[in-house]
């Protein structure tokens, strides 16, 4: 064995090495950012795994589930999988003010975390719409809105 | 009349670009040198049907014509005339034909640039090119035509997406990011060539390096013109989110860098040669890679116009691009032999080939989050995505990492440095290193990685200055030249050295300003009533009342402030948003007070007519702007650094000899 085939075997076992130890880090830092997407119905079928990772929760603001607070800061509201009576739903609570299209019946994507309190906290409200410019039609299953909103800017891009 | 004018001028350009493709590999390959003509002819029947598809397009949108699929799609009466011509690009059928135009341009530019280059190469070279054109006009013909007839015709159309009038730099950024997507192809085919051949020249190199620059420079302008559009436009209060799209076009751009880099070892060293083949081959792939997830409608974003059918062709040419690329490799690789050797450790090969490995070591952890979700999805079903904190987690210590080497790199000389030229090449740089760290100590800055990239920006950057000045000062001793004839002289003496080294101001003058920008960021959000107000960090903001307005294509609303800044000057500022006509969601228009270190910026976030209220979310950005500041230098470096040197030489420059190891004059082309 050469001394030059001796480094360059030198220099590819340590490139595999860092390749590896790369790769390595990277999953793992993957494995711990992941964002779910899920609607309330298939959180709550998660059990206490939905506790604490990263969720962005799509479905329909429930009627009449608007409250403000007194000081009007903070807003809670249930979002159900469709505006069927008896769908599956979701306490909300906002940290953000949400936009001006926010409303009833709307489609919506919070991003935030869900709890034991069974209370998801959301730090980012963006309201669904579909890429021909109109709100989800009230039929409109979460498939649709699924199918609307996926980029973490989706709200403004 | 219309739609069959514009079909059948894809059509031609399709059959156009097959011919010259089979005409261009099969002459390259049995050495033909007479069939350079005839391709020269098909390069031009392909630029003259594209360009002409182009502005039948052009023609249908201006003149309203509604039968036409694509107007029907994206025109309106209402929009005005420069957003009713931009619209060619605002869809996916329009951008897919305009591609093709660029396409042809890019095609045409290098096929004129190289008909006196001895014709086995560019043979080779523009037969690749033309085979990715065959692919594209294929697309505009088939599943993305935009000429396809509609019945009846509708009396208007709902006009382009609003997001894409509401701000002038879209009409700027699309354009810029697809000659640097498009302008890989060149890169690609020049080194599909030399792989077919089986041997890379200095001479060839030249060409293939100059042709990865140019769409190196689009790419890089249209990179920070996206980020400035998502800032100034979008109004969720930043400019880089690790969005899919954002990344897919980064991509290309890191292994573009690399590759620019990797370019000097090879002129040096005579080394490296597969890998920096591989790298341009890299490049294209992630363009088409990229162009597969912002036009197929996996990725949901204003890229993404709807869902279309063209991502199963897309993904098909992503495959036999991948194919051909990776038997090329295997097969021909090996005949590119290396004629040198790298040189000892401390050497600015070895700086540039570590610059390598974290730019390919960023490549992968970038491409590994925006993959990660779709093949996950694909796979079980389930779907995800991945937050931006792993983005910033991997990418920023590589970052630093690159930005320690660019100052590192350019200090060491090539082959062997001593001891005694490491102490003197690093003292002062790295001394003025801590200098920055100690005054934003003293300053009351905090955050470790934050002052490691200041006092890193601060060494590259003493790094790049010293190497730019140096010949200017040995000049005016030794020549007794005045400074700025010195500065010129030695400026055009090593065009190349120059505009990489005001290259590096700007990536170490963007660094800065995303570490302060990002770190120092302060945001909040009020909900105010007239006369009302709220404070953020040195600002009050005071809403004065609320305005509505018309224009043609849309109705405002506007929430009047007045924000007074720390030093108690007063500033009107008035965030809107704009109610598009056939759209039913609003699209607010954030306010932005830009000062030198700092920007103030305000958006509306809701309002209320009666009472009459408003919501705002509001953000301090420090030396954010800075950003958008370092495009000129990247301009003027990238455009210097590919400015022919010597046309004359380049003209009558030496057949590119076959036998391997003898080296040409590398200082015939640049």
């Amino acid at each position: 064995m050469t001394s030059s085939t001796r480094n360059r075997l030198f220099a590819l076992g340590a490139l595999l090495v860092a390749g590896a130890g790369l790769a390595f880090v990277a999953f793992g830092n993957i494995g711990q950012n992941l964002v779910f997407y899920w609607t309330p119905g298939e959180m709550l079928a998660q059990g206490s795994k939905a506790y604490g990772p990263t969720i962005r929760l799509g479905g329909i603001v429930q009627p009449g589930s608007l409250h403000w607070d007194a000081a009007h800061t903070h807003l809670t509201f249930r979002v159900a999988d469709s505006d069927k009576a008896g769908a599956p739903s979701v306490v909300v609570q906002s940290l953000e003010t949400p936009p001006q299209m926010f409303r009833e019946r709307i489609g919506v994507v919070v991003e935030g975390t869900f709890d034991k309190s069974q209370t998801f906290t959301s730090s980012r409200l963006m309201v669904n719409h579909s890429n021909e410019y109109r709100p989800p039609k009230p039929g409109d299953g979460p498939d649709k809105w699924k199918a609307t909103v996926s980029a973490p800017t989706a709200e403004a891009r | 009349m219309i739609s069959i004018l514009g079909t059948t001028l894809v059509l031609g350009g399709l059959l156009a670009a097959a011919f010259g493709a089979v005409v261009g590999i099969e002459g390259g390959l049995r050495h033909r040198p007479n069939a350079l003509k005839i391709v020269l002819g098909a390069v031009t029947v392909f630029l003259v049907c594209m360009l002409g598809a182009n502005l039948t397009m052009v023609y249908a949108l201006v003149t309203h014509d509604f039968s036409v699929h694509y107007v029907s799609q994206v025109g309106s009466r209402a929009t005005p005339l420069v957003y009713t011509v931009v619209s060619l690009w605002s869809a996916l059928e329009g951008s897919i034909l305009f591609w093709g135009a660029i396409l042809a341009v890019y095609v045409f530019a290098f096929s004129r640039a190289h008909r006196n280059h001895p014709p086995t190469n560019p043979l080779l070279a523009l037969g690749t090119m033309l085979a990715v054109g065959v692919f594209f006009s294929f697309l505009i013909a088939g599943p993305a035509n935009p000429f396809g007839r509609v019945t009846p015709v509708p009396p208007d159309g709902p006009g382009p997406n609003p997001l894409l009038q509401n701000h002038v730099l879209m009409v700027i950024h699309p354009p810029m990011l697809y000659l640097g997507y498009v302008g890989m192809v060149v890169p690609f085919g020049i080194a599909v060539a030399a792989l077919l051949r089986g041997q890379l020249g200095d001479a060839w190199m030249a060409v293939l390096r100059r042709w990865t620059l140019i769409p190196w420079m689009f790419l890089s302008v249209g990179i920070v013109l996206g980020s400035w559009w998502a800032y100034a436009v979008l109004g969720w209060g930043g400019y880089w989110a690790w969005d899919p799209v954002e990344n897919a076009s980064f991509l290309p751009w890191l292994t573009a860098t690399a590759f620019l880099h990797s370019a000097m070892v090879q002129e040096r060293r005579h080394t490296l040669k597969l890998w920096t083949v591989s790298l341009s081959l890299g490049c294209f792939l992630l363009t088409i890679l990229g162009t597969f997830m912002t036009r197929s409608g996996v990725f949901n974003s204003v890229h993404s116009f709807t869902q279309s059918e063209i991502g199963p062709t897309f993904l098909v040419f992503l495959g036999v691009v991948l194919l051909v690329s990776i038997i090329l490799i295997a097969v021909r690789g090996p005949l590119l032999v290396p004629e040198g050797n790298l040189g000892s450790v401390a050497s600015r090969e070895t700086a540039i080939l570590l610059n390598n490995l974290l730019f390919a070591a960023l490549t992968f952890t970038v491409l590994l989050g925006t993959v990660f979700p779709l093949v996950r999805e694909a796979f079980s079903g389930v779907r995800i995505s991945v937050g931006a904190p792993y983005f910033n987690r991997m990418a920023v210590p590589l970052g630093v990492a690159i930005l320690f080497l660019m100052g590192v790199g350019p200090s060491l000389p090539w082959g062997r440095a001593s001891p005694e030229t490491l102490r003197r090449q690093f003292l002062v740089p790295a001394a003025i290193g801590v200098g920055v760290v100690l005054v934003c100590l003293v300053a009351g800055l905090r955050g470790g990685l934050t002052l490691l990239t200041f006092g890193l920006g601060g060494f590259a950057g003493t790094v790049t200055l010293r190497e730019m000045a140096l010949p200017v000062r040995v000049r005016m001793r030794e020549q007794g030249e005045p400074l700025p004839q010195a500065l010129w002289r030695s400026a055009t003496r090593a065009r190349r050295r120059f505009g990489g080294y005001m290259v590096h101001l700007g990536v170490v003058l963007v660094f800065v300003a995303i570490a302060a920008s990002q770190s120092y960021v302060v945001h909040t959000t009020a909900t105010l009533k007239t006369g009302e107000r709220f404070q953020l960090g040195p600002y009050t903001v005071q809403l004065t009342g609320l305005r509505n307005g018309v224009d043609p294509h849309r109705r405002w609303t506007a929430a009047e402030v007045q924000v007074t800044d720390g030093r108690g000057r007063q500033h009107l500022l008035a965030p809107r948003m704009n109610f598009y006509e056939r759209s039913t969601d609003p699209i607010g228009s954030p306010a932005i007070r830009s000062a030198a270190f700092e920007d103030f910026y305000l958006t509306l976030l809701a309002f209320d007519q009666g009472t009459p209220s408003a919501s705002f979310n509001a953000w301090i950005f420090p030396m954010v702007s800075w950003i958008w500041w370092s495009l000129p230098l990247f301009v003027l470096g990238a455009l210097f650094a590919a400015w022919p040197e010597r046309r004359r030489a380049r003209a009558d420059a030496p057949e590119p000899v076959s036998v391997p190891g003898k080296a040409q004059s590398p200082g015939a082309a640049a």
